[in-house]
């Protein structure tokens, strides 16, 4: 199985290292992940967007056209990926944010208010694992256990401190779509 | 060793630490600046040389200056920069120094952009700089053919006393995969004879590219291209995927390659029988295995980040057995699977299956 | 002929045998190209003698320039390499940073250093590389056939300058010596001259001090040295010393542009 996912928002949003937390549970999962950002000037102020692809196969083109997932943290975001998400796919979007009516009816969308979550969290910046939370939950791709394994083994020592915030951050994203799908 | 998420441009200067590199000279350029930023903290800790030099024209002549020690050196750029570099490069080549560049591509001409292209193919290739020279040219697709190949590419370069490029693009610098890195080899204490160490007890040593009779630089050139020859009868590297029984074979080197597997696996699914053939060394080019293939397939299809320029190759080397075809994306675009897809389909309809093209006749089409 | 000379070899011999004058041993016992009254050469044996009187001979690698002294590797007993136009600073970096127990010394002419090369030189000087130069500055292109330098005077008819330098039109000669003394990486920057035996004694003085520097690991050395060209100058041997001092010197001062602290206190250990 593969699954290909586009991360997309602002600069500073934390985008590209969501991504990254993703791939590297991906890897220590004995998944093969490929993590591709957009790089240069559109790194500062622009959006920052990253490709992951998790696949149980060797993976050919780290880049698609048509990702399963795509998980917008902003309006430009939204109008760049929303067309592009696959059929039966999903589109996951930071409602913080992003005030959308859906406009396509063969994808899934999930609204999170990220930036809510995180902010009662204490740390608006955590929107991004939030959203990571909510997507683990919303597809299953991996246990969310990896992905908080994923953080206490990769974040470096001087980072080490904050694994425990973005755990819950990531706990309340996953409840969420628990309670959705209660509901 | 485990494997560990690695970006390209770190995963290829830390390989290159952990051959044995003594010295790095370099200047920033995207996209493979993060490659001489990991160089420059990791030299100074391990004792080594790193030094940002005021231009690549400075960075490479203090490549060959350390190069004529007998040290493994290397030095990164991009298209830009690699321009800059071509007359070091060529003093380099004549006066039979080892050392290893990195060629991170972007789109050109000019100053271009800074997405990811192949389009300094024919620059490293075939006119790295005046004069007759080659150097081998390693194009890895993945960051762990990144790795490999920069340790091969230090290892050739002595062999053969010669000038190896890693040619990698954009997007080989910046994506992130997991890879394992190879176990740290400290660089050699000794230094091979023909090294500038100082003339003490022994005769002197000279290393020049300058020979002033013409007997003596064809003497020299002889020579370069005897080694040539030995490499072109050595070294060829590529992979084969689904090859054997294909109608279709796609040629694709690096990214393009990479990216070109996926929709062999696409095309497979669809039921046409396609396969991807991806040179490795784009110099030595593997001509007499795809000169094999050619008698066999139906049609080629020639993929690059660029207008065309490996498809020149290719149709040297099947010499019109099969019709060659190429599919280019050029300024910092990337073809998709879909595209390439897309091509082959065409491709497919196009040209009856091959017993009914006349034998060694193949029409050579090229449609950019 | 000499079985004579040994049955006659007296015991009573009225006379010592006492060497005055012997090549270096730094230098290699062959002829070299340059034109008759040159004084490549002379700065060549200054070069050569100071690397023998320093005892440095098996650590010293040279790094050839392209112009008149492309081969200045054949003439030198020493490791030696052989630059690209311009670019021997950055060649000799590249050896200095990995092998820093050599001495590694460049020797550039006009063209190489103030033209082509002067980024090179410029930054070798800033970073204060540990290394040696000599600059030889004759004010034509030599081995191209006489062309005007960045270093050819106001008015001075060269090859590619039939009518006389016009500044106007090229801008000034460039002064390497005052230009690179102005860099703080620089350690010790002088200009001498070769045209009598007085400014050749100064000079052998200048060059010792260059390499000392260097052995010291002080920093950045260079030694600008005025030099003759008679050939392309069109003026006997003679007349082009004459034409150093009547009209080189008085646009290129000698003298010590920049000499450190660090220098000094060589010097004075030396003495």
């Amino acid at each position: 199985m593969q699954t290909e996912l586009v991360f997309s928002g602002f600069g500073g949003q934390g985008v590209l290292f969501g991504g990254m937390v993703l791939a590297y549970a991906g890897m220590d999962n004995g998944k093969n992940v490929t993590w591709i950002p957009s790089y240069g000037p559109e790194m500062r102020g622009g959006t920052a967007h990253v490709t992951v692809v998790i696949s149980d196969e060797e993976i050919g083109s780290p880049l698609t056209r048509r990702p399963q997932v795509a998980v917008v943290f902003n309006i430009p975001s939204m109008t760049k990926y929303e067309d592009t998400v696959t059929p039966g796919g999903l589109l996951i979007y930071n409602s913080s944010l992003i005030n959308h009516s859906p406009k396509r009816a063969d994808i899934r969308y999930l609204a999170v208010p990220a930036n809510d979550i995180a902010g009662k969290l204490g740390n608006a910046r955590m929107a991004n694992m939030v959203v990571l939370g909510a997507l683990i939950a919303a597809t299953g791709l991996l246990p969310l256990e990896a992905v908080c394994q994923a953080l206490r083994n990769h974040l470096p020592a001087a980072k080490q401190k904050f694994v425990q915030s973005n755990i819950v951050a990531l706990q309340r994203g996953a409840d969420l779509v628990k309670n959705l799908q209660a509901a | 060793m485990a494997k560990e998420l690695l970006k390209g441009n770190v995963a290829i200067a830390e390989a290159a630490v952990r051959a044995g590199l003594q010295a790095y000279f370099g200047y920033p350029i995207t996209p493979q600046t993060e490659l001489l930023e990991h160089m420059s903290a990791r030299m100074p800790e391990l004792g080594r040389t790193f030094l940002q030099a005021e231009s690549e024209v400075a960075a490479i002549n203090m490549v060959y200056g350390a190069a004529s020690t007998g040290v493994r050196v290397m030095t990164s750029s991009s298209g830009p920069g690699i321009s800059l570099m071509q007359e070091g490069l060529s003093y380099i080549a004549g006066s039979e120094v080892p050392a290893v560049i990195v060629d991170i591509m972007r789109g050109g001409p000019g100053l271009g952009n800074i997405q990811p292209a192949q389009s300094d193919y024919n620059q490293i290739t075939k006119s790295a700089g005046h004069g007759d020279f080659r150097p081998i040219v390693l194009a890895p697709g993945t960051v762990q053919e990144a790795i490999d190949h920069t340790v091969l590419a230090f290892d050739l370069a002595d062999k053969y006393r010669t000038l190896v490029f890693v040619a990698g693009d954009g997007m080989i610098g910046q994506i992130m995969e997991p890879a394992e890195l190879p176990p740290m080899r400290q660089p050699a204490q000794t230094r091979p004879a023909w090294a500038l160490t100082g003339a003490d007890n022994r005769p002197k040593n000279v290393v020049s590219s300058l020979y002033l009779g013409a007997e003596k630089l064809e003497a020299l050139n002889k020579r370069l291209q005897a080694k040539l020859q030995q490499i072109k009868e050595n070294e060829v590297r590529f992979e084969a995927i689904n090859t054997a029984d294909a109608d279709i074979v796609i040629v694709a080197f690096g990214t393009a390659g990479r990216i070109a597997k996926t929709a062999v696996t696409e095309a497979r699914r669809q039921g046409l029988r396609v396969g991807l053939f991806r040179p490795v060394t784009l110099f030595p080019f593997p001509s007499s295995q795809l000169e094999k293939l050619a008698a066999r397939t139906k049609a080629m299809l020639v993929v690059e980040m660029n207008a065309g320029q490996m498809v020149d190759d290719v149709k040297l080397a099947v010499n019109g057995k099969t019709p060659v075809q190429f599919y280019g994306r050029t300024g910092g675009a990337v073809a998709l699977p879909d595209e390439i897809l897309d091509q082959i389909i065409l491709l497919d309809k196009r040209y009856p299956a091959k017993k009914a093209t006349p034998n060694g006749q193949g029409v050579v089409i090229s449609v950019a | 002929m000499v079985d004579v000379m040994m049955e006659k070899a007296p015991e009573k011999v009225m006379w010592a045998e006492k060497m005055v004058y012997e090549r270096p041993a730094a230098l290699s016992d062959i002829p070299t190209h340059y034109c008759p009254g040159c004084t490549h050469g002379l700065i060549h044996k200054l070069i050569g003698e100071v690397i023998d009187e320093l005892g440095i001979r098996q650590r010293t690698i040279s790094v050839s320039p392209v112009g008149c002294a492309v081969f200045m590797y054949d003439y030198f007993d020493v490791d030696g390499a052989e630059a690209a136009h311009g670019r021997a600073p950055a060649m000799a970096t590249g050896i200095k940073r990995v092998q820093p127990d050599n001495i590694v010394f460049t020797y550039q002419g006009d063209g190489d250093m103030a033209s082509i090369g002067m980024a090179e030189i410029i930054w070798a000087a800033t970073r204060g590389e540990n290394i040696t130069v000599f600059f030889v500055n004759n004010a034509i292109y030599g081995m191209t056939g006489g062309q005007m330098a960045p270093t050819s005077l106001p008015g001075q008819v060269t090859g590619s300058s039939p009518n006389g330098r016009d500044v106007e039109m090229t801008g000034m000669p460039i002064r390497m010596a005052e230009l690179l003394a102005g860099l703080p990486g620089a350690s010790y920057v002088v200009r001498r001259s070769v045209h009598n035996i007085q400014t050749i004694k100064q000079a052998k003085k200048a060059i010792r001090t260059a390499f000392q520097v260097q052995m010291a690991g002080a920093g950045f050395a260079l030694v600008e040295l005025l030099s003759s060209c008679p050939t392309n100058w069109k003026m006997t041997a003679a007349d082009s010393l004459t034409w150093i001092k009547e009209n080189m010197v008085p646009y290129y001062p000698l003298g010590d542009y920049k000499v450190a602290d660090v220098v000094k206190t060589l010097n004075n250990r030396g003495k």
